[in-house]
């Protein structure tokens, strides 16, 4: 998995250079996704089938964090240094929906939600982002992408996703 | 416009979802439960009767853990009135109690004469009549479970009492259904409030029985909203940058104690319902949320990670002096204060597995309810005897029941994908 995450940024990040916009793709499903109230989406957003397809030339638009914690990993470090090299070119709002496994109380969730969507917008303003363009919203442990009880399951919905 | 939409909604609902079958495991080992014999209502022939009254009264009295039903099938004789019992039958049966009633329908209205009848001193204890229109025989029948139960124990029943909760349903991928959900305490008469694409959270009862207040992403952004049940009203509270979130209303209902971060990080504040003016509880950069009133209204109960992990901390609304209640465990979140305010009751982490559990502020003890993975959200019957929360059962969210001693445990069934977050509502009549 993260062999091919690695792989894959490697490739959205020379795809983003060779094309310069390559990422527009990402950024429309992304708005097709849903966060109006009554709207059909229109196509699925899961981001593991794009791994498992071939490549195309995208951005990493989830990123990914430790159980309980609000840190940013390495990873999702190295996948938003790519995107905010994309963002400085734009200059639209940028939504954060933070999100969080299901284990412990709703509320708590919701709140660990936020410190995970705060800690991506800091690190977006503290390289060069301005602030204003960035609003965050915590989902906390209500939507998850994936519905397990397991650890793997758990992995996937401690997330901030980028709309 | 709403208001007759939600109304439709409610239409709908109830003919297409009538009332549900428990699952009812009593766990044995605590106080023997006393044994009781509710008798089939008698009725007269040529009626036709929506209900089995009788059988309701059994389930209700069952569920409260305090009783052992005799099973219908044990029975030598089904008396409906006081004149018809022999003690005796009942007696070599192992049956304390017994309850005979009759019923009758005049002119569109539904009359139950019952009474409760002690074995061992063969002596009427209880007789009475209840009168409910004849739609409304599931509450008549809760009526008569109050009465019964009340006597026997002398706790008042909680019987004709409600049940706010969530429901969440995957249509597809990315795309969830939820409902804001209302029901009577057994699971019957399940109506929809609010129906949403969009996260619906946090339901909460006012202590008149009349309001309730819950949050939904329906604009995109968490908000509280306040909805008047009599009225069908609706009205958003709050529309604050960040978290909008865990509402709950003050014991005299006048206020609404909620958690914002607009300020930072996740604060606990109060809002005065009729000026909507808020004061600001807690002041810290750490999570604080999960506000739950003191029962004298002068403070609060909230999880905080000020100390690294949640634990409960109370804090005094006049002065804002905060003590730390939990120490027991490293995850004590979402407290509801005990009846008689003498404990609290939440969630509380045992290696990775998170339980229901008790903290007596007496002895200081934290004692675990629950045995399941991933309880929650625990929700305390007005008369303090049980409560509700959201557990997982074969992977999908259900509701269970456990009573405040642990020795009674029930689920009830769902009809709606994952079910959540279950409130349990003030006495209501």
């Amino acid at each position: 998995m993260k062999y091919q995450s690695k792989l894959f940024l490697s490739v959205a990040m020379t795809g983003a250079l060779l094309t310069g916009c390559a990422s527009t793709d990402t950024e429309d499903s992304g708005q097709s996704s849903d966060v109006s109230t009554y709207s059909e989406p229109t196509q699925s957003v899961d981001t593991s089938a794009y791994e498992r397809e071939e490549p195309q030339v995208a951005l990493e638009t989830v990123f990914y964090f430790e159980f309980d914690q609000a840190t940013l990993t390495s990873k999702a470090r190295a996948d938003l240094n790519a995107q905010i090299q994309r963002l400085k070119k734009t200059t639209g709002p940028i939504r954060l929906e933070g999100h969080a496994d299901e284990r412990g109380t709703r509320e708590y969730n919701m709140a660990l939600g936020e410190r995970r969507a705060m800690a991506v917008a800091d690190y977006m303003a503290i390289n060069g982002i301005p602030r204003y363009r960035i609003e965050t919203v915590s989902y906390g442990e209500e939507r998850p992408v994936s519905f397990g009880q397991s650890e793997s399951s758990y992995a996937k919905n401690r997330r901030v996703e980028l709309k | 416009m709403l208001a007759r939409l939600l109304f439709l909604g409610m239409i709908l609902t109830m003919s297409v979802f009538s009332h549900a079958e428990l699952t009812i495991e009593i766990n044995k080992g605590n106080d023997d439960p006393l044994p009781i014999a509710v008798v089939p209502f008698g009725w007269k022939a040529g009626v036709t009767l929506p209900e089995d009254v009788g059988a309701i009264i059994e389930r209700d009295l069952h569920r409260s853990g305090l009783f052992d039903p005799l099973s219908r099938e044990d029975m030598l004789s089904r008396p409906s009135n006081a004149s018809e019992v022999y003690f005796r039958d009942w007696k070599s049966l192992g049956v304390d109690y017994v309850v005979v009633g009759e019923l009758a329908v005049e002119g569109g209205t539904l009359v139950a004469k019952y009474e409760l009848l002690d074995v061992n001193t063969q002596r009427s204890l209880l007789a009475g009549t209840e009168t409910q229109p004849a739609s409304r025989s599931r509450f008549l029948a809760h009526t008569i479970s109050d009465m019964i139960y009340e006597k026997l124990t002398n706790i008042r029943g909680a019987f004709r009492t409600e049940l706010l909760y969530v429901s969440a349903v995957r249509e597809g991928n990315d795309n969830f259904r939820y409902r804001l959900l209302k029901s009577d305490i057994d699971g019957a008469n399940e109506v929809v409030l609010v129906d949403s694409k969009q996260p619906i959270l946090a339901p909460t009862w006012a202590p008149d029985g009349q309001r309730i207040a819950y949050v939904s992403f329906e604009t995109t952004r968490p908000a509280i909203y306040l909805h008047n049940l009599v009225s069908n009203e609706r009205k958003q509270l709050t529309n604050f940058r960040g978290l909008n979130g865990a509402p709950a209303f003050s014991p005299d209902g006048n206020k609404l104690a909620m958690v914002l971060s607009k300020d930072g990080s996740p604060d606990v504040y109060v809002m005065d319902l009729s000026t909507q003016a808020l004061q600001r509880v807690t002041n810290h950069f750490a999570i604080d949320t999960e506000p739950a009133w003191a029962p004298d209204g002068k403070s609060l109960f909230f999880t905080s990670d000020r100390g690294g992990k949640p634990q409960i901390y109370k804090v005094e609304l006049a002065t804002g002096y905060v003590e730390r209640v939990t120490f027991e465990g490293d995850y004590n979140a979402r407290a509801r204060v005990l009846g008689d305010g003498l404990g609290l009751v939440m969630v509380h982490r045992v290696n990775g597995n998170f339980h229901i559990a008790v903290q007596d502020f007496k002895r200081k003890r934290v004692e675990i309810l629950t045995s399941t993975e991933l309880d929650e959200s625990p929700s305390v019957a007005p008369n303090g005897s049980m409560m509700l929360y959201a557990t997982k059962h074969n992977g999908q969210g259900v509701l269970a029941a456990v009573s405040v001693d642990g020795g009674v445990k029930y689920r009830l069934p769902s009809r709606f994908g994952d079910v959540r977050e279950p409130a349990w509502s003030p006495y209501l009549y």
